[in-house]
């Protein structure tokens, strides 16, 4: 018992040490910025375009839910001016990015993993480093930063989006206009709301980023392994932002 | 040269193309369904087939035991970690707008353990479940097709699905329900503490079950049911579909985690949505 504690103990020990040495080589990569631009815009299209329709779908039901969830208790109070209240403020500050990231670390950090950990069991890498080429420079660094840019943007949108689904559900299930809503949403939601929620989703990106690119270089033994390194990159994604969520709403209010 | 061109076909050929890539993923997204479907249907069956005759089936002794084992024991500290530190979130978030507003924390406790009981926390579990449940039985049964283990199942007259995802399937049921109760309870102690330690709310006013209804209890069950049923089922719907070597089991465990998400958030919605309808608002 007290072993098996220790062990995994050890163990996430050595994985957070080895994402965080790997975060070091990349800000190293990064000082005199050469990046690989083609991988860069590749890597863009790839994260950023095809996970629009995924990100829609989740804010549209996230904005909805959150509505439902709050329908009763405007109810109880006679209060629909402030449906768009509750709902907009959880989805702008918590619901919104961390759903939003939660899709992306399992449509695009656990494809990353695998695409990486294919290349790894494959001896890609070893190709890479036998042509003098530092994988990190020319595979990791463009996937970070394509990945944090990308899930910045997906948040933007996922935020509009999940309003929208907010006040759809208010109209069809709560019978609250659109102009009710609209102002609900502009008298009570600040502007620093939205920010408070775009700045988590820089840190969840680079959390997600980080992790899927750890576990898909550490990879070992074969098949097995890569299925291994994508359901590990995905739970260290999702620990992660809780962690990350909790500390940064602390920090900052 | 003579071109062979179709006159009931558009004439631009990028036109051409869009629509064929559009039918061909719908196409595809059907046949997807219908294998689901089927996979979803044959987990039923096997359950009655096991039922049915317990003996005459070779299914190993005790592999329900190990699947409770893999789903529920192994998960209990990544479910504590994260519904423990998104309850402390919430209570902070939802204190700090109060405090902005009526400063009146009497309601926060009651309204916040009646939200957890009838969404969020069968609702998150479910969603950190797909993230490890999915993700391992995609990633296991996708291994086993492409090493072709499962050919060989079905060549000594084992039926993959009764072999592997009923016991799976089983487990993830109970587990959900299980892990549900307590992520919930975790969550609400998390933010009973964060009230106490940051605003000074006293925990017999937030510890108050008094807002909390059968309905809520019973939306409960029927959420964490669903959910259980949903995860094992598209994960393993994932991993027969693998394909190829690395590649596809790397592919597999993606579509899990994706798939087994969307449909904890589409479940979701159309429960409490349907709850809605039925209580007429009054939830």
């Amino acid at each position: 018992m007290i072993t098996g504690i220790g062990a995994s103990a050890l163990r996430v020990a050595q994985e957070v040490g080895g994402i965080l040495l790997l975060g070091g080589r990349v800000l190293r990569a990064l000082v005199p910025p050469r990046i690989d631009t083609r991988e860069l815009w590749k890597n863009l299209y790839k994260m950023g375009n095809r996970s629009v329709p995924i990100v829609v779908l989740t804010a549209l039901f996230a904005g909805g839910l959150m509505t439902l969830q709050t329908g009763p208790f405007v109810k109880q109070y006679g209060a629909t001016a402030l449906a768009g209240w509750g709902a907009g403020y959880a989805v702008l500050r918590e619901i919104g990015p961390i759903l939003i990231a939660l899709m992306f670390s399992g449509r695009v950090g656990a494809n990353n993993t695998a695409e990486l950990s294919t290349m790894t069991v494959t001896e890609q890498l070893d190709g890479l480093r036998a042509l003098a080429i530092d994988p990190v420079r020319f595979l990791v660094v463009p996937r970070v930063l394509a990945m944090i840019v990308t899930l910045v943007a997906l948040t933007v949108l996922g935020d509009l989006v999940a309003l929208l689904g907010a006040a759809v559900v208010a109209r069809t299930m709560l019978d609250i206009e659109w102009s009710t809503m609209f102002h609900s949403f502009a008298d009570n939601l600040r502007p620093y709301d939205f920010l408070h929620g775009i700045y988590k989703s820089i840190a969840f990106g680079t959390a997600i980023a980080m992790s899927s690119c750890y576990f898909g270089i550490t990879v070992r033994g074969g098949a097995v392994g890569v299925g291994r390194a994508v359901n590990n990159a995905v739970v260290a994604a999702a620990v992660s932002i809780m962690l990350l969520d909790f500390f940064l709403t602390y920090l900052t209010g | 040269m003579t071109m062979t061109t179709d006159p009931e076909l558009p004439r631009p050929r990028w036109l051409r193309r869009r629509i064929e890539a559009t039918g061909a993923t719908v196409v595809d997204a059907g046949r997807a369904a219908a294998e689901l479907w089927r996979v979803y249907v044959g987990t039923w069956a096997g359950i009655v087939r096991r039922a049915s005759r317990r003996r005459a089936h070779g299914l190993p002794r005790g592999e329900l035991g190990r699947q409770l084992h893999a789903i529920g024991n192994r998960s209990l500290v990544f479910i504590v970690v994260t519904l423990g530190f998104i309850g402390m979130v919430m209570t902070y978030e939802a204190c700090l707008q109060l405090a902005r507003v009526t400063g009146d924390f009497s309601q926060v406790g009651p309204q916040y353990l009646r939200l957890i009981v009838s969404d969020f926390g069968p609702t998150l579990t479910a969603l950190m479940l797909a993230t490890r449940v999915g993700a391992g039985i995609a990633a296991e049964i996708g291994s086993m097709k492409v090493t072709e283990q499962i050919d060989a199942l079905r060549m000594s007259g084992v039926l993959p699905i009764d072999y592997l995802i009923v016991p799976r399937f089983l487990a993830s049921l109970v587990m959900t329900l299980v892990l549900s109760v307590l992520g919930g309870v975790v969550m609400f102690t998390a933010g009973g503490l964060t009230a106490k330690y940051s605003f000074g709310v006293n925990p017999s006013v937030f510890f108050d079950a008094s807002q909390v209804r059968g309905r809520h209890a019973v939306l409960l069950i029927v959420k964490a049911v669903a959910y259980g049923a949903a995860i094992p089922v598209v994960a393993g719907f994932c991993g027969l579909r693998a394909r190829g070597s690395s590649e596809g089991v790397g592919w597999a465990t993606t579509a899990a985690v994706i798939g087994g998400s969307l449909a904890v958030i589409v479940l979701d919605f159309a429960i409490s949505a349907a709850a809605l309808l039925v209580t007429g608002g009054d939830l």
